[in-house]
């Protein structure tokens, strides 16, 4: 084998650095970097050359290490200072020889001893440190700055030894590692370490123009990253020096932000740094990072330092946190401490400039660490806290300061207690709620509940003052929005204590307008055991109970003043109308209270939510009613009349958006609910045939709308294989609904989802059937639609829907010919590129049907 | 008419980048987009030439830059270059920018297809019969002529 290596170093090295055939890397941020892509044949070169000199044990390496072309290559290296001013190929060499020294090193220590003996001095010499007296380099003076500029070449290479280094001496992680401080390499590296370090740090320094100060910095940030992941005790890098690599560090990431490529790269070598102590934690360098890092970090965000914008501080904060648990533990302390004093501030004293700092606080809160934990598997004392923090504010604070209600703030607290309560076990959700219903009990919310209760037409016109929302005090709104987020994020399991007390409350505020209220409602019938096995007399709640409160609550009376037997299972449905006598603008807080309720009962598959259908639907249709009211006695209210009775027919046609579609804020996988598959199904099976036979029932146009609007919004919520199977019966009722909304503005999404049924039905085999035979209607409307002013993506669907119709057996669709050229033609002329492209494309389709002239 | 090939070996060139569709995020729902120089070169670029399995913008035939556009006074003008100057199939070329624009473009654009000046040698009688609407409406009757012209278009539908 010996007498081959000479051939076989040769050919390597034609195949490496006489002829390389490496492509710069398309990757456009590092057009100054070295980022070559090598060919497969380097690939395999190299992986031949680290064979032979594994193999070798040393013959081959003094082949490499005498070859001529390497030794002039090095020698010349110092003409190249500038990295601009190298040519392509000679940074191809560059790269190359890199690559082979780097297999010499990295393959074992005899070789790596070798190597160094060899090029190492001459490598620092162009850097201008000497090997042999370390401590009379120049660079170790506090400001040091590289006389002219640093020759690249030599940097590159440096870099790259030292990363083999590394890799050398970190492979062997199994076995104990070998003592290099008496190697010669590990003698040489820990004498220039240091300075090493000090060189790399100047490089981050240096203010050169931007665009190759980027290949310094990239290699000087990459050094000082070998440097500081150094397997191994602190043998080769003093603990000065790496305390000195990560005060640079840091002190990058929190100045110089400016500098986005600089900023990224230190705050990345910070986040490989951070993880490979987790990976190989050491004692000495743990306690550097803790202190010199984190520290920094958590004082950085507790500060209200102007430097850095916040949302650098919170980026910053978590990569490293999320480097490591402890890190992350520590960084979380940070971050409740400054929600902590940014709620204060806004709760005790009303400062309006802290609210958007807190939201951005909360937002990451609830968005990244949360999540974070749950995903690591960290304990939940960080959410129990964080939500049992928020509840002692509020309790410590019996007045807020806040001239308006914030909403953004208000959601984003909701939005975090909510991740927070859902990440948690029963036991700490039982902790949590327990602490808010003290809060809530001791606080005003309630006075006007006692009114409320044993609701009788005669008291009705003396509760409608108490309806009013002002009295509805800021922090009352708050308690009750926290309170209900609580309960959206509660297990199934979890016990709750005076069940039927919160319920009551629920029903209360939902009637005021408050929609988390009536989210909570869904969420508790959604999840509340069937029956409760025990006592009869203990206070947990179970769902039968609940169904029957609600359904005898205040929302529900029968028209003619009389209630229904309590526990009775007969409901006459004709009676079971909203409360009569309330005020609409109730009417409308309980439509959707009871689509939210309805909702958490279908997705567990209960049968209570037929009668909240009929409920719904009885709205809908109620055009008859409004005589019965006895609005003479209030005037004001006449000429309201018919505008929110309108609205109530339209908040009950969109209850049922509500029931169907996936909502992200309550009721779904996150937040524990219960789901019975193929709930929408069910639902869209039992309410569809009800729908359209109201539909063929009804002549008012203002009853049809709403209608329209209901059945749009089952079945652009039906997933399309049930729609499939219905799609006779379905597509003339789509093209009514379509007919009626298109008058509004306000439905472009609904006329949308309905647009986008009609194409699904469109491109499945089955579903085609259907559209050829009511043909003519289909493209009647869709050719309407494709005029459509006010949205471009239905115009864009509409037309790609006439191009699938073209497919169409020739039989149905021939007399539509014209029709739909002519419709084309404006349709060449629309103002968007996008519909006059499908234009072009409808109108090949429907000319190539037949070969007649195009001319008529 | 010639056995052989016009042009037996044309130069072919690349073929440019294809515009991509913004992101629906990005539009303005009311804002008009005029028709511009490439768009109507998106329509003919890929039409393909009579003889080779090319497409006009890879024989470098049409140019982005030799379309003039004018959306308010619905107007467009191609020039076309030949790839050699005795090219008799100039007219059929032209014939199919012609089509291509008249089934791509709204009924109210007026539509100039020209040759290239200097690129064709009897580049005035080859103007003169692209512009003539009757001589084009007679054209489109020729059976043969309107299937070689179907089959180059063929791919510009794609």
């Amino acid at each position: 084998m010996a007498e081959h290596f000479k051939t076989l170093w040769s050919s390597v090295k034609d195949a490496t650095y006489v002829s390389p055939e490496t492509n710069l890397s398309t990757e456009a941020g590092f057009m100054s970097e070295m980022g070559f892509q090598d060919s497969d044949i380097m690939k395999q070169a190299f992986v031949l050359l680290q064979e032979l000199v594994q193999q070798s044990n040393g013959s081959f390496i003094s082949l490499i290490l005498e070859d001529e072309d390497i030794k002039i290559f090095m020698n010349s290296l110092n003409q190249y200072e500038d990295f601009d001013n190298i040519p392509i190929d000679i940074r191809q060499r560059l790269h190359a020889v890199g690559r082979i020294i780097s297999v010499c090193v990295n393959t074992s220590i005899a070789s790596c001893n070798k190597v160094f003996e060899s090029f190492f001095p001459l490598l620092m010499t162009y850097l201008g440190l000497s090997v042999a007296k370390p401590h009379e380099n120049s660079c170790l003076a506090e400001d040091y700055n590289p006389p002219g500029r640093l020759n690249f070449g030599a940097l590159y290479l440096c870099v790259e030894v030292l990363s083999a280094c590394r890799y050398l001496v970190g492979s062997d992680e199994l076995t104990p590692i070998p003592d290099f401080a008496n190697q010669t390499w590990g003698v040489m590296l820990h004498n220039v370490s240091k300075s090493l370090a000090m060189v790399f740090i100047s490089l981050l320094r240096s203010n050169v123009a931007e665009n190759s100060q980027n290949a310094y910095v990239c290699y000087g940030v990459k050094g000082l990253q070998n440097l500081a992941t150094f397997p191994g005790s602190l043998l080769a890098v003093s603990k000065s020096t790496y305390d000195s690599i990560l005060l640079k560090l840091m002190s990058v990431v929190t100045s110089d932000i400016n500098k986005t490529f600089l900023w990224t790269l230190a705050m990345n070598a910070l986040v490989e740094i951070g993880s490979f102590l987790d990976k190989c934690p050491d004692s000495e360098r743990l306690s550097s990072y803790e202190s010199i890092v984190v520290e920094k970090i958590f004082s950085l965000i507790s500060s209200d330092d102007s430097n850095m914008p916040l949302s650098l501080k919170l980026q910053a904060a978590f990569e490293i946190g999320a480097t490591g648990m402890n890190f992350m533990l520590r960084v979380v302390q940070g971050l409740d401490e400054a929600i902590s004093a940014t709620l204060s501030a806004v709760y005790a004293h009303g400062n309006r400039k802290s609210v958007e700092p807190t939201v951005k606080l909360l937002e990451y809160y609830s968005n990244k660490v949360l999540p974070w934990f749950h995903k690591s598997g960290g304990s939940e004392e960080i959410p129990l806290n964080f939500a049992l923090s928020i509840w002692d504010k509020i309790e410590n604070n019996r007045s807020f300061n806040l001239d308006s209600l914030e909403n953004e703030l208000l959601d984003a607290t909701m939005m975090a207690m909510k991740q927070a309560v859902g990440s948690c076990s029963e036991g700490s959700q039982e902790k949590i709620i327990n602490k808010a219903l003290g809060v809530l009990l001791s606080s005003n919310c309630l006075q006007w509940m006692e009114s409320i209760s044993g609701n009788t037409p005669s008291e009705a016109e003396g509760l409608q003052q108490i309806h009013k929302l002002d009295s509805f005090a800021i922090r009352d709104e708050w308690i009750t929005s926290l309170f209900a987020s609580i309960v959206i994020a509660l297990r199934p399991q979890t016990y709750i204590q005076n069940g039927k007390f919160i319920l009551q409350f629920f029903i209360t505020t939902l009637l005021n307008g408050h929609v988390p209220s009536a989210q909570a409602l869904g969420s508790l019938v959604n999840k509340l055991p069937l029956k409760i096995t025990g006592t009869p007399l203990s206070k947990n709640l179970c769902l039968d109970e609940a169904v029957d409160m609600i359904f005898h609550s205040c929302i529900w009376t029968s028209y003619n003043g009389s209630t229904y037997e309590r526990g009775s299972s007969e409901i006459d449905l004709s009676s079971l109308r909203l409360c009569s006598l309330s005020p609409e603008s109730d009417k409308i807080h309980a439509t959707i209270g009871l689509a939210w309720i309805g909702k958490g009962l279908l997705m567990r598959g209960h049968e209570k939510v037929k009668d909240i259908t009929m409920t719904l639907l009885n709205c809908m249709i109620s055009d008859g009613d409004r005589g019965s009211l006895p609005n003479s006695k209030h005037p004001s209210l006449v000429c309201n009349d018919e505008d929110l009775h309108h609205q109530l027919m339209k908040s009950a046609a969109d209850a049922f958006h509500i029931i169907m579609s996936d909502s992200e804020s309550c009721l779904n996988k996150r937040y524990h609910a219960t789901i019975r598959p193929l709930y929408k199904q069910r639902f869209s099976n039992t309410v569809m045939p009800i729908l359209s036979t109201l539909m063929l029932k009804y002549d008012s146009p203002s009853i049809r709308s709403m209608l329209c609007r209901a059945i749009a919004y089952v079945v652009s919520d039906t997933p399309l294989t049930a729609i499939l199977s219905e799609a006779k019966k379905l597509i003339p009722l789509l093209l009514d609904c379509l007919s009626m909304m298109v008058e509004d503005i306000m439905n472009k999404e609904i006329i949308y989802s309905v647009l986008l049924v009609i194409s699904g039905i469109l491109v499945d085999k089955n579903g085609q059937d259907a559209v050829a035979e009511n043909a003519h209607s289909i493209v009647n409307q869709l050719i309407e639609l494709t005029t459509y002013p006010h949205m471009m993506v239905i115009r864009e669907t509409a037309v790609q829907c006439l191009a699938a119709i073209s497919e169409l057996p020739y039989t149905r669709i021939y007399p539509l010919r014209t029709l739909v050229l002519r419709a084309m033609l404006k349709a060449l002329d629309d103002p968007k590129w996008v519909v006059r492209q499908e234009a072009v494309r409808c109108r090949q389709a429907w000319a190539s049907i037949a070969s007649r002239s195009l001319h008529f | 008419m010639n056995s052989g090939l016009i042009n037996a070996n044309p130069i072919v060139y690349g073929k440019k980048e294809r515009r991509a569709r913004t992101a629906p995020v990005d539009v303005d729902e009311y804002a008009a987009e005029p028709i511009d120089q490439l768009e109507i070169f998106d329509h003919i670029r890929d039409i393909k030439d009579p003889e080779h399995p090319y497409s006009l913008e890879e024989l470098k035939v049409i140019t982005e830059d030799a379309i003039e556009v004018d959306d308010t006074k619905s107007h467009v003008r191609v020039a076309f270059t030949p790839t050699v100057e005795h090219c008799s199939m100039a007219t059929v070329i032209g014939l199919c920018l012609r089509v291509k624009l008249m089934r791509c473009l709204p009924p109210r654009y007026k539509v100039d297809i020209s040759v290239a000046p200097g690129t064709h040698a009897t580049e005035a009688a080859v103007n003169k019969q692209l512009n003539d609407k009757e001589r084009v409406a007679a054209a489109l009757e020729n059976p043969n002529l309107v299937d070689m012209v179907d089959e180059c278009l063929a791919p510009s539908y794609e």
